[in-house]
């Protein structure tokens, strides 16, 4: 019956995977890609990895999907010449040679994986106690690689410079995106008004939940991320100017909190983020507090995109 | 006592996939945008309230039974606007639809 | 009653493969944003039952966030097929 579940759920994967790529319109290709999205999440719940279905529906169903509608909507205009202009029969023939000689090597590395798999869970799960959490991913995450998620957190402030980079000059320091309008009394406003106050709930109960179940930081972050953007939608209230002191302090607040918690676990414990004894937990609370606003503010100005508003002196 | 809770549980879960059925029917086979609206919502409703009505009698916790009506509740909400937002745009765009 | 609810997660699922069908022929970007609402709704139902059959407590969290989410997309999609929709009127009024 799984096993059925299962096939079924990865031919529908593969189907709808082939159907994303050759759809002529991009808005279908997008609708297409949140049902890829959506049904990726049901197989990682199938594969046991329930964080990661966490992760995946909320960036891959929502966030992306979001994030792809956006770059549809300025793409219509060209979107004419641009099925125009289709690359030749031969780049085409070895684009497609070099696809499948990848996948050919993929498929030939995951079939000759040794069996039992190499895996360091039993490590994990041997010296989980000295972290304090009871989930074996927050504690891979926040306490045996942590130098991975501070890089990472980086590496997102790094990728919304990238993409402020793209504002036009005068626009530098100016508010983001569009300004929405919306009919104040109408159901946009209405929904709003409504459901980002239960999202703050639910994000910070997921964040909170990460300790000892799946969630985390990051699915809360996401989730706050989303409520934020629904309220600059409906138009009620508008993206803040980049230029804000509160905005960029609140970008790097996460990464620098983290980094002296680092540092100070170099001078106390002997090691950059090693914790000290009994403190683990503590430590780790501390640091997912401060890289989760840190987190919503990133996706979420991720998404509005680039300066495009001057500045109103 | 178990015996009727299961009972419950299979008459529910199957009632919602039937309304699923009829949704996804609709979807497909309804002539027009409007019309196949309609027939979604009675999948977010009904399909969805009865198949949680049939798992409530098995969850481990009460937050877990407040989550799962928490879940139908947000899914009607957001249903409820989407088709709203829906219909008014495709009546913005054919005025005769 | 695990199988029974692995058999109704899989009918669900099946339903949402036919629903698709929608995405792909859907005459205007109306019909593709239903079918993937759709998708939401049956997904959500589906990992329900799912999470019920192999008494995993945690797929409830992943169905609430896929709610939450899926509402914030289908509102993001709505949002810009009007927009286009009304930037096409506009052009046309122009021509």
């Amino acid at each position: 019956m799984m096993e059925a579940l299962n096939a079924g759920l990865a031919l529908l994967l593969l189907a709808l995977a082939v159907w994303t790529i050759v759809a002529r319109d991009a808005f279908a290709a997008v609708a297409g890609f949140i049902a890829y999205g959506l049904l990726l999440t049901l197989a990682w719940v199938q594969l046991s990895g329930v964080d990661v279905a966490l992760t995946e529906a909320a960036i891959g169903g929502g966030l992306t999907g979001a994030l792809l509608i956006g770059a549809v909507g300025r793409l219509r205009d060209t979107e004419a010449t641009a099925r125009v202009e289709r690359p030749k029969a031969l780049t085409r023939a070895l684009a497609a040679l070099v696809a499948g000689a990848v996948t050919v090597a993929l498929a030939l590395c995951v079939l000759t994986l040794p069996d039992p798999a190499p895996t360091l869970a039993p490590d994990v799960a041997a010296n989980i106690a000295a972290t304090g959490v009871g989930n074996p991913i927050t504690a891979v995450l926040l306490a045996f690689r942590a130098m991975d998620t501070l890089l990472e957190a980086i590496v997102l402030v790094f990728a919304l410079i990238g993409v402020w980079s793209l504002a036009p000059d005068r626009a530098w320091g100016g508010r983001p995106g569009v300004r929405h309008v919306a009919d104040p009394n109408g159901i946009l406003a209405y929904i709003a008004r409504v459901l980002p106050p239960i999202g703050i709930i639910v994000g910070m109960y997921i964040f909170w939940a990460g300790a000892d179940h799946p969630g985390g930081k990051f699915q809360g972050a996401t989730i706050l991320a989303a409520m934020w953007l629904l309220v600059m939608m409906a138009g009620l209230t508008d993206a803040p100017p980049i230029s804000r002191a509160w905005l960029r302090i609140g970008l790097v607040a996460g990464p620098l909190v983290f980094i002296a918690i680092g540092l100070a676990g170099a001078v106390t414990a002997g090691a950059f983020l090693a914790y000290p004894d009994g403190y683990a937990k503590p430590l780790i609370i501390v640091i997912e507090l401060a890289l989760m606003p840190t987190l919503a503010l990133i996706l979420a100005l991720l998404l509005v995109g680039a300066p495009q508003r001057t500045i109103q002196r | 006592m178990s015996v009727a809770l299961n009972v419950l549980t299979v008459v529910a879960v199957v009632a919602g996939a039937f309304f699923f059925l009829a949704g996804t029917v609709g979807l497909l086979r309804f002539p027009d945008t409007l019309t196949r609206l309609h027939a979604l919502t009675k999948a977010d409703n009904l399909g969805l309230g009865l198949v949680v009505l049939g798992l409530l009698p098995h969850v481990g916790s009460v937050l877990a039974g407040i989550k799962l009506v928490a879940i139908w509740l947000l899914v009607l909400l957001s249903g409820a606007v989407a088709s709203q937002l829906i219909a008014r745009a495709t009546r913005q765009r054919d005025p005769d639809a | 009653m695990a199988d029974f609810l692995l058999a109704a997660s899989g009918f669900v699922l099946l339903m949402v493969a036919v629903g698709l069908a929608r995405i792909l022929r859907g005459p205007g970007d109306a019909d593709r944003m239903m079918a993937a609402q759709l998708l939401g709704t049956g997904g959500i139902a589906a990992l329900l039952l799912l999470g019920a059959a192999t008494g995993e407590d945690a797929v409830v969290d992943v169905a609430l966030t896929l709610a939450l989410l899926a509402a914030f997309a289908s509102i993001a999609f709505v949002k810009a097929a009007r927009t286009a929709s009304r930037d096409e009127a506009a052009t046309g009024n122009e021509k």
